[in-house]
């Protein structure tokens, strides 16, 4: 396993991705970046199957388009990770800002704690490319806006009270939000329709569940052995009454 | 779309400028070289109960004479000089920056119940909307905005920040669009011990402006963040808003929420709506306002711009990314991403 | 007779090869248009006002209307119009009257005006997807909020607010009375704007028994006339509109024809069967603005200061200035009728050549109440002329708060202008009284159709403030930065306040 390390210490992010991209062109398998610091664009446009550890805080747009490699964060990610990511794997040991896998296409995304507003707005997904974006405690107003597929699983953990961020799924038509727990009525979005997750549901969930509790080392069941709500379309078309012909 | 940053020592202890103008740097991305400033409260310790106004001269000659006339007029300039600038190879000094320590003869408005304030914004007013060649930019006490047009860490080494010292630090790194890179367009905004740093852009603007006009305000930075400074002097200073009220007004929540409140609440929230609507700003923004004893930091209702808040001791930072607070403060424990439209606030310990 | 028979202005003509003689035409024109005769249907164009009545209810399209068949010599300044007004005075030697609103071809402001959108340096916000907040509260503001503040930093408001309107849309149902229009008209306004979440006003003809389930939306009008007003009726509205004025007519009072005051009427205005109802020019109580203030306050203690009170004034000359006196009077909001509002009847030469158009007229009112600092104590509702989304969303950015919509209202139930209101044979039996005409108006679906509407409108103007970054009303109030004059000269511009194209 060919380890290349870069210390990104008051580099900026061309030079930075310049070395990660002749890294992965010299067969190195495994990257770790060093004392990262707000550097935009890592792993942006990247494809094949190398593995970057990030130390530090990835700056906007992390992983942007990237296609095959898995980028694991030990800190906060900031604006936008997974931006119209095709594939590959996040994982942040921490937050991430607004607008996370916004416009995702495939692939996977783990977040141990929160997510800002916007999260997964306006996913993807055809035949077998399904991008799932998992978050292991909260996230803010318009979870899932735009939905057009893909999964996304908030988890809540240690919260037991009603979830009450308003927007959840706002525009949603196709895909499936899962969020442990209760959801306040109020905050469903337009075309939003929420129900008890059922066994089919629960056994869609469960791997991904599975994968994450691997990644930070928890336990599925205090997860799965809860009640989940789930939020799906109400049609395909939401707004197709809002138009007519002049 | 710029970026902002802002600290405040809640002991009042005093921190140089050489960190937030790192700090500031890292997020070049978000600027484009045309505006940076600073504003660091705690400067002028030996002139503390003094107005300390800065001003860009065009040049010392006509513009000089008739605002020290004009000051004459109102008080007293106890000393003044040049603000020492030093030389930056990219950057052009297009102005004179001068300061004032000024005291003003408050027989002169004695109808008023905040005359030293009041006659300082009115020759603040006055300069800059009609003596040509001169700007005032900064006119608190023991405050002082140090901006110009040019990249943070230029700005910062042109005034040579890292040479003073202040409790309360607030520095903006701009792109603009609405007016490329003149000097009185760089935040800072001040207006007395009130100064802005902000992120975005308000759609508002119109509406605010005419509602803060009918108040006597004048707008003449051609530049949307104007509005935020005096709105806050008018809530706060004039209509005696606690704090959090005056960020509820210029960020409220939203009607099906306030309608799903308790009586009390619901009845509060619905005055001040219906009271401060033309106050109220919309478009994305992400805002740091400092005043001679707190912090305080907002985003819009939607959240379209990114704010981050971190504590560490004593000191709360607030800013547009996580990576600059650590900059600042590589120990930082506690960072969080305050909720839309919710006022982060960090006031000195009395 | 040596003036002679001008020519028709219409000409009907039924296609024999679509015609079946389904005699639809004859059971549904009060006109006299159509008559059946040797088993054809013969037309007496001459009777024809072009209400489409015919065309509306014809099953095979046969039936095409042309204006003016007969064609004058042109001439700019000898119009056709212009002959026959002439024609009409000489052999009357009296008032020329008409329907709806002002027919000259002055320029529509609104027409020259532009909106803005975001690109780029904001986003342009969703509607569809995000909160977009249009609810309105019409009534007087306080200037400043007191609060009390305690030890343990609790907040108390001390505050009190004085009763102010809640409405969900910034659309209004304007003042058309019961008598100008029918009582199924009338309930199918109620209904609408009580579906809506806004407000419909009575007119001056008073409530009738009918409306009063739908009281808790209506806006009861007094007029100079004071027809129906006693303090039942005072208690029963939500808020209280003291007409001075319309924009149709500025300076006179109400006229309803004799024709349409029937039996019904005649109760609910304590007027005789058949005379005209023409209310007074002022009201006779009413010659100052102290006056004015006076009536407010009589009417608040009345009602024991729970209802706001309004006044309504044509837009004139110096609509500012009075508009600030109304400002002081204790009044909690000021309607303004510009030129181009419709009417059910009134002398065609101030329909058509007094008063100012409403665009200016509120971007005055809204600049010289700011100016005196006094723009909380009224909020301004426009009308006149409202034709769509657009203008609504125009005349907001000027400064209003919320418009009346009359003559749209009626078109959504219908009507299709023919301008004839003042002959009672309205065949759709919105402006009319006869009771087999009303009948034909179903209230089910009347009231659906202006609801529908509404909502359509209400659709797009949340549309417009999301393209242009806002997602609350209270934002796009005023903010003339929005606006764009397109082809106007600076001297409109200034006193819209915008600036031009490109600036």
């Amino acid at each position: 396993m060919a380890v290349y390390t870069i210390n990104a210490e008051n580099l900026h992010y061309t030079p930075l991705n310049q070395m990660i991209r002749k890294a992965v062109r010299d067969g190195y398998d495994e990257i770790i970046i060093d004392n990262v610091m707000g550097q935009r664009f890592i792993a942006d446009g990247l494809t094949g199957s190398v593995k970057l550890t990030i130390h530090g805080v990835p700056g906007g747009d992390l992983g942007m388009f990237m296609s095959g490699p898995t980028c694991i964060v030990h800190g906060n990610a900031e604006h936008a990770p997974g931006n119209t990511m095709d594939g590959g794997c996040i994982v942040v040991f921490g937050t991430c800002g607004d607008a996370t896998a916004h416009s995702m296409r495939g692939g996977k995304i783990f977040v141990r704690d929160d997510i800002g507003y916007r999260g997964g707005i306006h996913m993807k997904e055809y035949q077998e490319k399904r991008p799932a974006l998992i978050i292991g405690h909260q996230a803010r107003a318009f979870l899932g806006e735009y939905m057009a597929g893909g999964l996304l699983i908030l988890l809540r953990r240690g919260e037991n009270d009603i979830y009450a961020e308003r927007g959840i799924g706002s525009g949603i038509h196709g895909g499936m939000i899962l969020i442990r727990g209760e959801v306040d009525d109020w905050c469903l979005g337009v075309g939003a329709k929420k129900t008890t997750a059922q066994r089919e549901e629960m056994d869609i969930i469960t791997p991904y569940v599975h994968e994450f509790c691997s990644w930070f080392d928890e336990d599925p069941d205090t997860y799965l052995s809860s009640s989940f709500s789930c939020i799906k379309p109400a049609s395909a078309r939401p707004f197709v009454n809002k138009y007519t012909w002049e | 779309m710029c970026g902002i940053i802002g600290v405040i020592d809640r002991n009042q202890e005093l921190m140089d400028g050489s960190n937030i103008r790192n700090a500031l740097a890292v997020m070049d991305e978000r600027g484009s070289g045309e505006g940076s400033g600073y504003v660091a409260y705690g400067v002028y310790p030996d002139y503390a109960d003094l107005y300390a106004l800065h001003i860009f001269y065009d040049t010392i000659i006509e513009p000089k004479e008739q605002v020290e006339e004009l000051l004459e007029n109102w008080g007293m300039i106890e000393e003044d000089e040049e603000i020492p600038t030093y030389e930056q190879s990219r950057m052009e000094k297009a102005h004179i920056p001068w300061r004032y320590f000024f005291r003003p003869n408050r027989k002169l408005m004695s109808q008023s119940s905040t005359p030293d304030d009041d006659i300082v914004t009115h020759i603040v007013m006055t300069i800059n909307t009609s003596i040509q060649g001169a700007l005032v930019f900064s006119s608190g006490k023991n405050l002082g905005v140090f901006k110009a047009s040019g990249w943070p860490k230029e700005v910062a080494d042109f005034y040579r920040i890292e040479d003073y010292e202040g409790y309360i630090w607030l520095a903006h790194n701009r792109y603009p669009t609405n007016t490329s890179g003149w000097w009185g367009g760089a935040h800072p905004f001040n207006l007395l011990n009130w100064s802005v740093v902000h992120n975005g852009e308000i759609t508002s603007y119109g509406t605010n402006k005419r509602y803060i006009e009918s108040f006597g305000y004048r707008c003449s930075m051609f530049t949307d963040t104007e509005v935020v400074a005096y709105q806050m002097d008018l809530l706060v200073r004039q209509h005696n808003l606690p704090l959090h009220l005056a960020v509820r007004a210029l960020a409220p929540p939203f009607w099906d929420e306030i309608d799903r409140m308790d009586e009390k609440n619901r009845d509060l929230n619905r005055a001040i709506r219906l009271t401060y609507g033309s106050a109220m700003m919309n478009g994305p923004f992400a805002i740091v306002v400092a005043t001679q004893d707190a912090i305080v930091g907002f985003s819009d209702r939607i959240k379209l711009r990114p704010l981050v808040a971190g504590t560490h001791e004593d000191r709360l930072y607030i800013s547009s990314e996580e990576a600059a607070i650590r900059t600042m403060e590589p120990a930082i424990s506690h960072i969080t991403m305050p909720k839309a439209g919710e006022p982060v606030i960090g006031r000195v310990i009395t | 007779m040596s003036i002679g028979a001008r020519p028709m202005r219409f000409l009907v003509t039924i296609d024999p090869d679509q015609c079946m003689l389904c005699g639809r035409c004859i059971e549904n024109c009060p006109y006299g248009t159509f008559r059946m005769e040797n088993n054809k249907i013969k037309v007496y164009s001459r009777n024809c006002v072009a209400c489409h009545r015919c065309i509306s209810q014809c099953p095979r399209d046969a039936i095409s209307l042309i204006e003016r068949p007969v064609d004058y010599r042109s001439h700019p300044v000898w119009t056709a119009k212009t002959r026959e007004d002439i024609y009409n005075q000489a052999e009357t030697g009296r008032i020329l009257l008409g329907g709806m609103g002002n027919t000259i071809d002055y320029p529509i402001i609104f027409d020259r005006m532009v909106l803005d959108a975001c690109q780029v340096t904001n986003p342009s916000i969703d509607p569809l997807r995000e909160p977009m907040e249009l609810r309105t509260y019409i009534g007087k503001k306080p200037k400043k909020l007191d609060f009390l503040v305690n030890e343990a930093g609790d907040v108390d408001l001390k505050t009190e607010l004085v009763p102010n309107l809640q409405i969900e849309t910034p659309i209004m149902i304007g003042h058309m009375s019961y008598g100008a229009i029918s009582l199924n008209a009338h309930i199918s306004l109620a209904r609408a704007a009580t579906a809506s979440g806004t407000f419909m006003g009575t007119g001056e003809g008073g409530l009738h028994e009918a409306i009063y389930p739908y009281q808790k939306n209506m806006i009861v009008q007094v007029a100079s006339g004071r027809f129906g007003v006693n303090i039942d009726y005072l208690n029963r509205g939500a808020a209280i509109e003291i007409k001075i004025g319309q924009g149709a007519k500025p300076g006179i009072g109400g006229h309803l024809p004799g024709e349409k005051v029937c039996q019904d009427v005649s109760c609910t205005r304590m007027i005789p069967e058949g005379s005209d109802a023409i209310s007074p020019a002022p009201h006779h109580d009413i010659y100052s603005i102290e006056d004015l203030k006076q009536l407010v306050r009589s009417l608040k203690e009345a009602t024991e200061w729970k209802k706001p009170v309004f006044v309504k004034i044509a837009a004139v000359h110096n609509v500012a200035a009075i508009a600030a006196g109304i400002a002081r009077s204790s009044a909690d909001a000021v309607v303004i009728d510009g030129f181009k509002g419709g009417t059910g009847a009134a002398p065609t030469v101030f329909r058509d050549n007094v008063g100012i158009p409403i665009e200016t007229a509120v971007a005055a009112v809204d600049a010289k109440l700011r100016y005196q600092g006094v723009r909380n104590e009224v909020s301004i509702i426009a009308s006149g002329g409202i034709r769509n989304s657009a203008d609504v969303t125009k005349i907001i950015a000027l400064g209003a708060d919320a418009v009346y919509i009359g003559t749209a209202a009626l078109i959504a139930m219908g009507c299709r202008v023919c301008g004839t209101c003042y002959r009672n044979l309205c065949p759709y039996g919105i402006a009319t009284q006869r009771p087999d005409l009303v009948a034909r108006l179903n209230p089910d679906e009347a009231s659906v159709n202006v609801e529908n509407l509404i909502h359509a409108w209400t659709l797009e103007i949340s549309e417009l403030m999301g393209a242009a970054g806002i997602n609350s009303i209270e934002s796009l109030r005023g903010n003339r930065d929005r606006l764009r004059g397109y082809m106007l000269d600076q001297t409109m511009l200034d006193v819209l306040d915008i600036k031009p194209v490109g600036a």
